[in-house]
Order: C-alpha cells, then structure tokens, then sequence
C-alpha cells in the first residue's frame, strides 16, 4: 500500500537537480549539441558541394553539354541526356498538371465525407510513402509490357508521374484547403454553380500553392533514376531521344552509369553531369519563387 | 425590357449535364490512385506466385544466403533485408539525433537569423537528388574520411558509407515533421513550465518532447520507411555483395540494390533471377507500407491531442 501510494512521485523526485548552476550548465551543454548537429549538417553540405565542384568543374565545356557519350572521357558528352531530361519533365508536367489538380479538386471541393473517399485520401497518403523504386515496377508492366510502349522514354515520364503525383495532390490539397470559405461563398452569392466558382474563384486563389507544388515536383522528378532505371532507361543512348521511339537516357541515369566506373576520368564526368542536374533543380526552385510570387499578386486576405 | 428576362434564372431546372461530366472527370482522377495502389498489388503478386512455383515460400523467407546469379541457386531473403536493416539501422543513428536536435533548434531555441540560415541548409540536402549523395559517398567519404579512420578493414564500398549518406538525406524529413509536433504544442504549456522555474532544456525535455512524441514518433518510422526503400545513393554505395552479415565495414546488399542489379543486367524475363525481383519488391513494398501505415497511425494520434 505504502508502495502504491509513492509510486506515482517517485519518477518525479530524482528527475529535479537542486544545484542551479549543474542545470544552467545542462542547458548551455544541450544548446551546443543542437548547434553542433547544424553545423555537422552544414560541413557535410559543403563538403558535398565542394567534392563535385573540384571534380565536375575541370570537366565542364560546351563540347561536353553538346556531345554524346563515349568510351574516351574526354570526348564524352551529355546532350542525349541532357535533352531527355528536359522532355522528360515536360511531359511529367503535362501529365501531372491535370491529374494532380483535378484529384486535389475533386477530394477537397466535391467528396462527400463517405468511405470512399477517406480511403481516397489515406491512399494517396500511402503511395507517397511507397519507395519509387516500386513504381518503377509498376510502370514496367503496364506501360512498357501491357501497352506495349516499350522502354520509351514516354514510359519513364509516365511512370515518373505516378511517383510525384501524390506530391502534387497533398500540395494541391493544403492550398485549396487554405482558402476561405467566404470566397466559395461569394461565389455562390453571385450564381455560380459549384464548377464555375472552382475555376473561377477558388483555383485563381489557391494557384500560388498548387504552381508551387507542381514545379518542385518537377525538380524531385529531375533528380530521380531508380523508377527509370527498371523501366529501362538505356545504358548508352548516341541520338537526341524520342518521346515514342528509340531508347532514352535522363541525365542521373548517365551519373549512375558514370560513377558506377572507378576511372578518375569517369567519377569527373559524373561529377560535371552532377553540377548540370543541380542547376536545373535550382532554376525550377528559382521559378518556383517567381511564380509563386507573381500569382499572389492580386491576392490578399 | 428584354434584358431583365434573359437574366432570369429557371431554380427548377436540375445540376446542367457539364456539371456532372466534370464532377465524373474530377472523380476519375482522384480514384487513379487507388487504382495505382491495387495494380501494383496484384502486379506484384501475381509474380512473386509465379516465383514460389519454384523456390518454396519458407525457404525463401528464412534462408540467410543469396546467389541469384551464380550456382547453386539459392534464395534466401534474410541476407538482402539483414542489409537492408543493416544500411537503415546506421542511417536512423545519424538522422535521428542530428534530425531531433534540428528540429529542437528550429521550434525552441532559434532567432529569425538563425532560422534563416538552417531552414535553407535542410531544404538543399532535401532537394538534391539521392544518386548525388551515393556519388558523395564513393567518390569522397569512403576514400576521404573513412579509409583514414578504418584503415584496410573498410572496402570501397560498405554498409557504413550508404548508412551515412542515407542518414543525411533522411535528417530534413524528421526535422520538418518533427518541429511541425513540437511547434503544435500549445504556448500555455511551455509558460506554465518556465513559470514554475524550470530551465530551456527541462521545458523542451519535460514538457514539449512528451507532448509532441506522436508526431516525433511519427518522422522517425516515416524516416525508416524512406532509409528502406531508398535506392540509387544504397546502389552505389554499398556495393552487390548480398551477405547475412551485420559488420558495418563489409559490403552488403539491400533488396533495392537487388533489384537495380537484375534490371541492368541482361536477364531474361522469364527467368527465375527476374521472378525473384518480384518476390523481393513484395517483401520491400509489405515492410514499407506497414510502415507508413504505422506513421500515420501516430499522426491520426497527435492530432488528437489538441
């Protein structure tokens, strides 16, 4: 009984540290171990930077952007690459552009509150957490096989789509959620019917947080190889690739192919292939906050 | 006059055709992803039946050793999941304290300049592609940082190497989630704690880490599941070496780095090696979705609490 009773304060005693100074000492120690966790991150980052700078840099031309690859390093080049790069987040743009905004519509502005729709929702939660890896699986048997695409690079752009969609609806979701619910009204007040007031007064307002989402989507589909390499990205690709026909190749796959030979040569131009990717990934970020702040523009509440 | 009843509206008429087309076009394509999730379901099991016609279920799932490629064939998935449990037990070392600390320093400690500097510091390495960091690893941690410290016992590639690259690039999602947790704790609290004089770690530790441990909990199984399935920094970095071994030196390989190996590789699509994909993406795609399944059971939880 006499046990029962102390039981519930004597977590608590030991816990308390009477000595003032041994606690301010405590707190000063911890804030130093959050600093020192910054800094580690921020060492690593530059380490990384650096790393692919003093190897990539000596390695960039404009020979090297316009050729294609070869077996002579200093002959090889990225354009096949580096043009399928740019189709390839095209077409995941136009692919995602419509499914990504017409799924977040539907599930914030239309579902009725039922069943089917939580598990909607809890879905597309949990495909955003499958590994891409899987969708690369996926796309190799319904794209390539069952359609019977081949190993396209519209192949790879769709079943890249799949693996950023998510991304896009949840990011769609929160900015159509971010809405007031006095512009849907006003909508409404004036006769618009429940499609008119979407397109017309909650789309305009929630753009800024959709455009976002879909262009750093792009940027995360830029940088992804593992969906591509099971679909069948080409290891060796000499022509500007098609979006029907012919093999393709994306710029990380040729990183992938490079890095993958222990060379000096080799592990340079992946370097430099590494330093393109970025800039591109840094553009779209760039084109991220231009849009973003020229659609927000008008408004205001 | 004409005017006034040209702008009159008929309230009888019903929902105009267009309307409903939309709302069936809006609904096709939130439902593509339920349909995305039971294709690869049914893809995936489809294929790893046909893989158990030929290597028995039990065996496959017990068995420590893997050789797809050379003879005898063997298939035994615990030496590709103790490698891939092996690279995501040494990346949930490094992302999990550096995560935390992060996030403790983003939503208890930090100024508006301190903030400024480490929300861009988490969002670049979340931005860069993760075949960059298994660059990282081959071509400057391994060669750099842990030849020096390891000497001979460390290969040019090792579970250590991917464990740490993967670390990083799991870190800004902890931090992120996590400081959304412990931002969510309600201001009273904290006060209520500093009022009866207690330090900023005894608030952070008694009162805010406890109140926001769903959430915590939540970026930490959500970091697993990421570190599990993570594919091309591992391909690089930890080499094609599939052992039931759990030296950290050694070089192993995980069930995604399997699976990029037999894509590249010229093996025919019939065959056992690439039924066996199959029946590895299944264990892979079972592990991860209990595990996201089990993250967003913790979320459901935190948002209860307030």
């Amino acid at each position: 009984m006499a046990g029962a009773t102390a039981a519930p304060s004597a977590p608590a005693a030991p816990r308390f540290e009477p000595d003032r100074m041994r606690r301010k000492l405590a707190g000063t120690l911890f804030y130093g171990a959050c600093l020192a966790a910054i800094a580690i991150l921020i060492l690593a980052l530059i380490a990384l930077l650096l790393n692919v700078l003093v190897s990539g840099v000596p390695w960039l031309s404009m020979d090297f952007l316009t050729g294609v690859s070869s077996r002579r390093p200093e002959n090889a080049g990225i354009w096949p690459a580096l043009i399928g790069s740019i189709q390839l987040a095209i077409i995941v743009a136009a692919i995602t552009f419509p499914l990504g905004i017409g799924a977040a519509v539907y599930l914030a502005e239309y579902a009725p509150d039922n069943r089917i729709t939580r598990l909607m929702q809890t879905n597309i939660g949990n495909l955003a957490g499958v590994p891409s890896i899987i969708y690369g699986i996926f796309g190799l048997a319904i794209f390539v096989r069952l359609l019977g695409l081949g190993p396209v690079l519209f192949s790879g752009a769709a079943t890249l789509s799949l693996v950023i969609l998510p991304l896009v609806i949840i990011a769609s979701i929160e900015a159509l959620k971010a809405v007031p619910q006095a512009q849907r009204e006003g909508a409404y007040a004036l006769g618009a019917s429940r499609w008119q007031m979407v397109k017309g007064s909650v789309l305009p307002a929630a753009a800024p947080g959709i455009m976002t989402g879909i262009i750093l989507a792009m940027a995360r589909a830029i940088g992804e190889a593992a969906p591509l390499v099971v679909v069948g990205a080409a290891t060796l690709v000499l022509t500007t690739p098609q979006p029907f026909e012919g093999g393709f190749t994306v710029l990380p796959i040729q990183i992938f192919n490079w890095a993958q030979r222990p060379q000096e040569a080799f592990q340079g131009l992946a370097a430099a292939t590494i330093i393109v990717v970025l800039i591109l990934i840094f553009l779209l970020n760039l084109l991220a906050l231009v849009v973003r702040a020229r659609l927000s523009r008008h408004i205001q509440w | 006059m004409s005017e006034q009843t040209a702008g009159r509206i008929d309230l009888t008429r019903r929902r105009p055709w267009s309307e409903r087309i939309i709302e069936s076009l809006l609904f096709v394509a939130a439902a593509l992803g339920v349909v995305t999730t039971i294709g690869i379901v049914v893809i995936l099991a489809v294929q790893t039946l046909a893989f158990f016609q030929q290597v028995d279920p039990i065996a496959f799932l017990t068995g420590t050793v893997w050789s797809a490629s050379i003879q005898p064939y063997q298939f035994g998935v615990l030496a590709l999941v103790s490698g891939t449990l092996l690279v995501a037990a040494i990346a949930m070392l490094i992302g999990v304290p550096l995560g935390l600390l992060s996030a403790i320093l983003l939503a208890e400690y930090a100024s508006d300049r301190v903030r400024n500097t480490i929300k861009p510091v988490l969002e670049t390495i979340a931005g860069i592609p993760t075949i960059v960091l298994g660059f990282f690893a081959i071509n400057f941690l391994t060669p750099d940082v842990l030849k020096p410290i390891f000497g001979s016992a460390i290969g040019p590639f090792s579970a250590l190497a991917g464990g740490i690259v993967v670390g990083i690039l799991i870190t800004p999602l902890i931090a992120s989630i996590s400081e959304d947790a412990m931002r969510a704790v309600p201001r009273g609290l904290r006060e209520g704690a500093f009022a009866m004089g207690a330090t900023r770690l005894e608030v952070i530790r008694e009162v805010v880490l406890p109140a926001a441990i769903s959430g915590i909990m939540a970026s930490i199984i959500l970091a697993l599941s990421r570190a599990i399935g993570e594919t091309m920094a591992v391909v690089l970095a930890v080499g094609t070496f599939p052992q039931f071994s759990f030296n950290p030196l050694e070089s192993v390989q995980t069930m995604t780095a399997f699976i990029v190996q037999i894509v590249q590789g010229e093996t025919s699509q019939g065959s056992i090696q690439f039924l066996s994909l199959f029946a590895v993406a299944m264990v892979l795609f079972v592990m991860t979705f209990a595990l996201n399944l089990l993250s967003a059971w913790f979320v459901r939880r935190y948002r209860m609490t307030y």
